[in-house]
């Protein structure tokens, strides 16, 4: 570590909730996606898990909002650096659809990808006992196009970018995969509180 | 399973240019050696970083400043520069009123000082001068697309360039000095004699689509996240396809 000279940083009171190398980007939530924001409405989304599961399904919007709701409320994290607290999402917990597709003993990992094409990977252990969500409202309303509305993947536990925005479905495997931006050199799992930022740290 | 699963998409991950993970997961000193002013709110650091691995136009890196008592900021920049072998990167910072990295750079940093940065990062708005390029930025969101008509030049490469640029004025264009026949300026809010002022619209977009050359235009769009919001909306409606469109936001 090298002391840049001058530098002091803002007058801060030290946050416990904010994990290193974050900073509290208060109201703000900026947007990072790396492609056009889709025109995609609630009636054209569907949202699909396969691969290594007893029961491969489909749900559609209406599908989908018959399942138990389920709200997160708490902090994210974004690889950028900034971090957010106190956001409310609503949804549904993906151990809902869990519940209906019952994945495989086999099953370790899986792809999450967007309507975009967009993929991100993540171990099934981040995905099951409640700290994972299929989500569709922020803070009371309809999620923004712009933050992955009409429905995203929520799992707030890691960096955002594993959150993957306009969600379209998951893929069990048996073995890791690595996903759009882990094969442009980030982080196989992304664990904010262990700085897992690039591959390697 | 051990087949990669492909899924149904309009936006195709292009994955046709591999990031170092080695240069991405290291912190190096770099030296100041110069700053440039660009315009009123943006300068051009010049950083002397010796294990530089170089890179794409197009790729940021990540600056780390740290204060005395370990806190630690660290921000993503675009490089400005073109690849060359002098070991020296370029970066263009826009002043933002109380910023703690920009804030640093604009007013307490000077030529000895050093920093830290890892990189390059991320290769997905890597343009490695092979394909016809259609570039639009804002603001300091021209700083990756620069360096690549600076590789463009360097190199002096046949393969089609374009820039669209939109600043409020004249004096807010960075780069102004070193733009080409290759680069049309949009004023938003005041022009010279003669410019028209205005947001970039459907009629800036339209001729450059309308000139396809062959194999067509790969899109680069950079800067605040409703610019490249508006952008690419313009590029879609004007026929340009959305898997061949990459965005980079600046936030
Ligand atoms: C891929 C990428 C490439 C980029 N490339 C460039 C580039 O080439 N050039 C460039 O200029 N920028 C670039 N950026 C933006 C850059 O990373 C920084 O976001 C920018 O320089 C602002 O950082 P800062 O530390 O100066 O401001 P910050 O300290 O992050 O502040 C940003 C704003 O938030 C406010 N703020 C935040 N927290 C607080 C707080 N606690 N108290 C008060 N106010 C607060 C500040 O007042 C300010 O208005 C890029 C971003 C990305 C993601």
């Amino acid at each position: 570590m090298h002391i840049t000279r001058g530098f002091t940083g803002r007058p801060r009171v030290a946050d416990p909730g904010l994990p290193p190398g974050q900073y509290d980007a208060g109201d703000d939530w900026p947007v990072l996606s790396a492609e056009v924001t889709p025109d995609l409405a609630p009636a054209d989304w569907t949202f699909r898990i396969d691969g290594l599961v007893d029961q491969p399904r489909t749900w559609d919007w209406e599908e989908a909002h018959r399942l138990p709701p389920s709200a997160y409320e708490g902090a994210i994290h974004c690889v950028t650096s900034w971090s957010k607290f106190g956001v409310r999402f609503a949804g549904v917990s993906l151990d809902a659809f869990w519940d209906v597709v019952r994945p495989h003993g086999s099953a370790t990992h899986a792809v999450a990808y967007s309507h975009t094409g967009y993929t991100t990977n993540l171990p099934l252990a981040d995905l099951t006992g409640g700290r994972a969500w299929i989500a569709w409202e922020y803070d009371g309303r309809p999620l923004a196009p712009e933050h992955g509305g009409p429905a995203r993947l929520l799992v707030p536990h890691l960096y955002f970018w594993k959150s993957a925005k306009w969600i379209a479905g998951l893929r069990i495997l048996d073995h890791d995969e690595p996903g759009f931006w882990e094969q442009n050199g980030y982080h196989e799992r992304g664990n904010p509180w262990e700085e897992q930022r690039y591959s390697g740290d | 399973m051990t087949d990669t699963f492909v899924p149904p998409t309009r936006f195709a991950v292009p994955g046709r240019i591999a990031v170092s993970e080695q240069a991405a997961s290291v912190w190096q000193t770099a030296t100041l050696t110069g700053i440039r002013r660009e315009t009123a709110r943006a300068a051009t650091f010049r950083l002397a970083v010796p294990g530089w691995p170089g890179h794409l136009p197009g790729q940021h890196l990540m600056v780390r400043l740290t204060a005395e008592d370990g806190y630690v900021a660290q921000r993503h920049y675009s490089i400005a520069s073109a690849p060359d072998d002098s070991g020296h990167v370029e970066l263009t910072l826009d002043h933002i009123e109380g910023g703690e990295v920009s804030g640093w750079f604009h007013t307490v940093a000077r030529p000895g000082d050093r920093v830290e940065v890892r990189g390059p990062v991320s290769g997905f708005f890597a343009w490695p001068g092979d394909r016809p390029a259609l570039l639009i930025g804002a603001g300091s969101g021209v700083v990756p697309l620069m360096s690549m008509i600076r590789h463009h030049r360097a190199r002096n490469l046949a393969v089609p360039l374009r820039l669209l640029v939109s600043a409020r004025g004249p004096e807010e264009l960075i780069y102004a000095g070193e733009f080409g026949a290759e680069t049309t300026p949009v004023f938003t809010r005041s022009a010279p004699e003669g410019v028209p002022v205005g947001r970039m619209a459907a009629a800036h977009v339209a001729p450059l689509l309308a000139e396809q050359p062959s194999g067509g235009w790969e899109a680069y769009v950079c800067g605040s996240n409703s610019f490249a919001e508006h952008a690419s909306r313009l590029l879609v409606t004007a026929g340009q396809p959305v898997e061949r469109i990459r965005i980079e936001r600046f936030g």
